[in-house]
C-alpha cells in the first residue's frame, strides 16, 4: 500500500498528524475497462486465412495441346443444394441407374473417399509433415517436396462442378477437401448440357 | 450517555493489483489486434484449412455480398486516387479536388459511374447508409467490375493480389460471374479469404477402418 508518514519517530507539537498519500486507483481501473471493452468490440484479434487458387486462362486451348485426364485416375464431383455432393469415378456409366453416389462434407463423407483414392500421396505427405514439425526438413525443401508429391503419376484429378444451387461455402469446401486429401490436381469447371440432362436423369435438381 | 465506541473498519480495497491486470490485457489487446474496416455488408467468410496469411499491403480486395453486389477496397490513397482518374477518365466524368480527396479516405467503393457524382455529393453519413444499395456493375452490358481491376493493375503494377471475400451463402453463379470476369481479364491467379478451422486428422475415419 502507498502510505508514507510524514512524521519520523518523533513527533513535535503543531505539526499535522499523519498525511495518507494513498492513491486510489478505482477512477483508473475504470478507464482501463472502458479502454479494454473499446478494444476487444472494435478490432479483430485473427487475421484472415486464403486460400490461393489459379483458374485456367479462358483462351482456346488447341484440341491436341489438351490433356486427357485417365478415366481411371478422374473423379467428378457435383456440388448440389444443400451442402451434398454427388461423385463419380471414372468415365460417367449412364447404364448403370446410381452411378453417381451422393455424399457429403463431413469427415466421413468425401474426405473419406479422397483420402483412400490418395492413400499413397497422403501418407506420405503425412510422413513429410512430421519431418518437418521435427525440423529435419528446410522449408524449400518441404514445399517442393510436397509440390512433387501432389502432382506425382497416378493420383486421382478431381474435376469440380459446382451446381447453379451450391452455394460459395460448397465450392470452398471441396477446395478444402483437396488440401486435406493432398490432391494436386483439380480444377473447377461449369456444367455443360451433358451434365444437366445426366443429373435430371439421376433424380438431382438442377435448380 | 456515552456512546458505544465502534471501530470504524477501513474498507479501502487497493485496487492497485487490478490496474496493473488491466494495463496487461489492454497493451496485449493493443498489441494483438488489427483494427476492423467497416465493410458496406457485413460478410461471414467460410472456413478452410488453408493457412496461408493474406499480406497487408498490395491488395485489391473483391468483397461479395450474399446478393451478389459487389464492393471493391484498395490499400494505398494515392493509389486509389490514380485508379479513379483512370475510370472516370473512361467515362466522362470529371472530379473535382475534393471528390478526389473523399474517395482517397473513404473505406470500401460500389458505386456504377453514372451514379458516382451523385453518391459523392452526399454527406459521409448519408453515404454509408446507401452505399449497401449499390453495388459494381458486372453484367456483360456493363461491367465496370472488370474496369476497376484492370485500372488498379495498371496503377498498383504485377505484385498486386486479388483477395476475393464473399458471405459462405452466396450462391455460386454471382461467384462464378466474378470469376469468369476475372479470367476474362487474364487475371488467374487470385486469393479467397476463408476463416481458419481446425482439420480433423485427415484420414483418422479410414484408419479406423482397418
Amino acid at each position: 500500500m502507498m502510505q508514507v508518514s510524514s512524521g519520523g519517530g518523533e513527533k513535535k507539537k503543531g505539526q499535522k498528524a499523519k498525511q495518507d498519500v494513498r492513491v486510489d486507483f478505482t477512477p483508473m481501473v475504470d478507464m482501463m475497462m472502458l479502454l479494454i471493452t473499446f478494444f476487444m468490440l472494435a478490432t479483430s484479434l485473427s487475421k484472415p486465412q486464403t486460400m490461393e487458387i489459379a483458374m485456367p486462362a479462358k483462351d482456346k486451348v488447341a484440341e491436341e495441346d489438351q490433356n486427357e485426364v485417365k478415366a481411371s485416375e478422374a473423379i467428378t464431383l457435383y456440388l448440389g443444394a444443400d451442402h451434398k455432393v454427388y461423385y463419380y469415378e471414372g468415365l460417367a456409366d449412364l447404364a448403370t441407374p446410381n452411378f453417381l453416389t451422393e455424399t457429403d462434407f463431413s469427415a466421413e463423407g468425401l474426405r473419406t473417399v479422397l483420402v483412400e483414392r490418395n492413400r499413397k500421396v497422403v501418407d506420405q505427405v503425412r510422413e513429410l509433415n512430421t519431418k518437418k514439425e521435427l525440423n529435419q526438413v528446410s522449408k524449400e525443401d518441404y514445399e517442393t517436396q510436397l509440390s512433387e508429391l501432389k502432382s506425382s503419376k497416378g493420383t486421382p484429378v478431381v474435376i469440380i462442378k459446382p451446381m447453379e444451387n451450391s452455394t460459395y461455402e460448397d465450392m470452398i469446401g471441396a477446395l478444402d477437401e483437396m488440401l486435406i486429401a493432398s490432391i494436386g490436381k483439380y480444377s473447377i469447371v461449369d456444367i455443360d448440357a451433358n451434365d444437366q440432362i445426366m443429373l435430371t436423369n439421376s433424380g438431382v435438381a438442377l435448380k | 450517555m456515552a456512546r458505544p465506541k465502534i471501530k470504524r473498519k477501513d474498507t479501502w480495497i487497493d485496487m492497485t493489483p487490478m490496474s496493473d491486470v488491466m494495463v496487461l490485457l489492454l497493451t496485449f489487446f493493443m498489441l494483438t489486434s488489427t483494427f476492423l474496416k467497416p465493410e458496406p455488408v457485413t460478410v461471414n467468410t467460410p472456413m478452410s484449412v488453408s493457412e496461408i496469411i493474406i499480406p497487408d499491403k498490395n491488395v485489391l480486395s473483391v468483397l461479395i455480398s450474399p446478393k451478389g453486389q459487389i464492393f471493391l477496397d484498395l490499400d494505398n490513397p494515392d493509389d486509389r486516387i490514380s485508379v479513379l482518374e483512370a475510370m472516370a477518365a473512361n467515362y466522362n466524368i470529371d472530379l473535382t479536388e475534393k471528390e478526389k480527396y473523399d474517395f482517397s479516405i473513404a473505406t470500401s467503393f460500389g458505386v456504377p459511374m453514372q451514379n458516382f457524382k451523385q453518391f459523392m455529393s452526399m454527406e459521409l453519413d448519408k453515404r454509408n447508409e446507401v452505399l449497401p444499395q449499390y453495388g459494381v456493375p458486372i453484367d456483360s452490358l456493363d461491367n465496370q467490375f472488370k474496369g476497376w481491376v484492370l485500372a488498379a493493375r495498371e496503377v498498383k503494377g504485377k505484385d498486386m493480389r486479388i483477395a476475393i471475400k464473399a458471405d459462405a451463402t452466396t450462391p455460386y453463379p454471382y461467384i462464378k460471374t466474378v470469376m469468369g470476369s476475372l479470367q476474362d481479364i487474364r487475371e488467374n491467379r487470385y486469393n479467397l479469404i476463408t476463416a481458419l478451422r481446425e482439420v480433423q486428422n485427415p484420414s483418422a475415419a479410414a484408419v479406423s477402418q482397418e
